[in-house]
């Protein structure tokens, strides 16, 4: 029998992991892999929470951030296409201007 | 607590904090697709076998492998690789580590004081289908929109340069 402490626990550290990567990285596809883990870290605490009243919600709430989880990955996965051919590196500090050259 | 919910859970936050701590992206994405399936036993323990399954086939299978592609035609040199490990050495970490670690102690202080401890309740797939299918309805149209418009924004931003 699994208590809700521990996998709300281990929700919290998922998190804290990807803002810790978020904060700390400056490679775009880093970025992108730590707000994927921030949004999978938010789907198994809303299992958690369907788990713990027994509610079906918790496994639809899932279903809509692998959703957004998806769309969000592929128009950032495009943006990461984009820059790359306009710039040799992937390192978000140098993509500062993003307007086009006079 | 069953033995195979604390395996999992160690080796989905060691993979994690493994993934983002990486140099080489393929290394940190296959990191963060182990991760991944750690989740999906811990999802099956939790007594939630649909989500469990979605996170294998949709996240692990289909999402992460989009990103794996993409990473692979980037076609990224030694030099970035050298470069991010020079990033990875920087004391940039202390900061972040710092407010990452006053957050956690929030938090897992609130998570402590509210302690009511209950049995795990299963939930099938049937149920999850029938709700989502009845009631959320909605939230299916809402989530088609939403693909359908992350589809739209991908096919413009992804022509080539006239």
């Amino acid at each position: 029998m699994i208590a809700w402490p521990a996998p709300a626990g281990l929700a919290l550290a998922l998190f804290l992991l990807g803002l810790l990567g978020l904060l700390t990285r400056t490679n775009l596809i880093f970025v992108l892999m730590s707000i994927e883990i921030m949004l999978n870290a938010a789907g198994l605490l809303f299992i958690t929470a369907g788990m713990r009243w027994g509610d079906p919600d918790g496994q639809i709430m899932l279903i809509l951030v692998l959703n957004l989880a998806g769309a969000e990955l592929a128009l950032g996965l495009v943006l990461l296409l984009r820059l790359r051919s306009r710039l040799t590196t992937l390192d978000g500090d140098s993509a500062t201007l993003s307007r086009d050259a006079p | 607590m069953t033995p195979i919910f604390v395996i999992s859970a160690a080796l989905a936050v060691l993979t994690t904090a493994l993934a983002i701590t990486r140099a080489n992206p393929v290394h940190a994405l296959l990191y963060f697709v182990v991760s991944l399936l750690c989740m999906a036993v811990i999802f099956y323990t939790l007594g939630a076998p649909f989500a469990a399954a979605l996170e294998v086939i949709v996240y692990a299978g289909a999402i992460m492998v989009l990103f794996l592609f993409v990473v692979m035609m980037l076609a990224l040199d030694q030099a970035a690789i050298l470069r991010e490990r020079d990033w990875i050495a920087r004391p940039s970490w202390v900061l972040p580590l710092l407010l990452v670690g006053l957050l956690a102690a929030e938090l897992g202080r609130l998570m402590l004081r509210g302690g009511t401890q209950t049995a795990p309740i299963s939930v099938t797939p049937q149920a999850v289908g029938v709700k989502l299918f009845t009631t959320d309805l909605a939230a299916v149209e809402l989530s088609s929109m939403l693909l359908l418009a992350g589809l739209i924004a991908a096919f413009h931003l992804g022509r080539r340069d006239p």
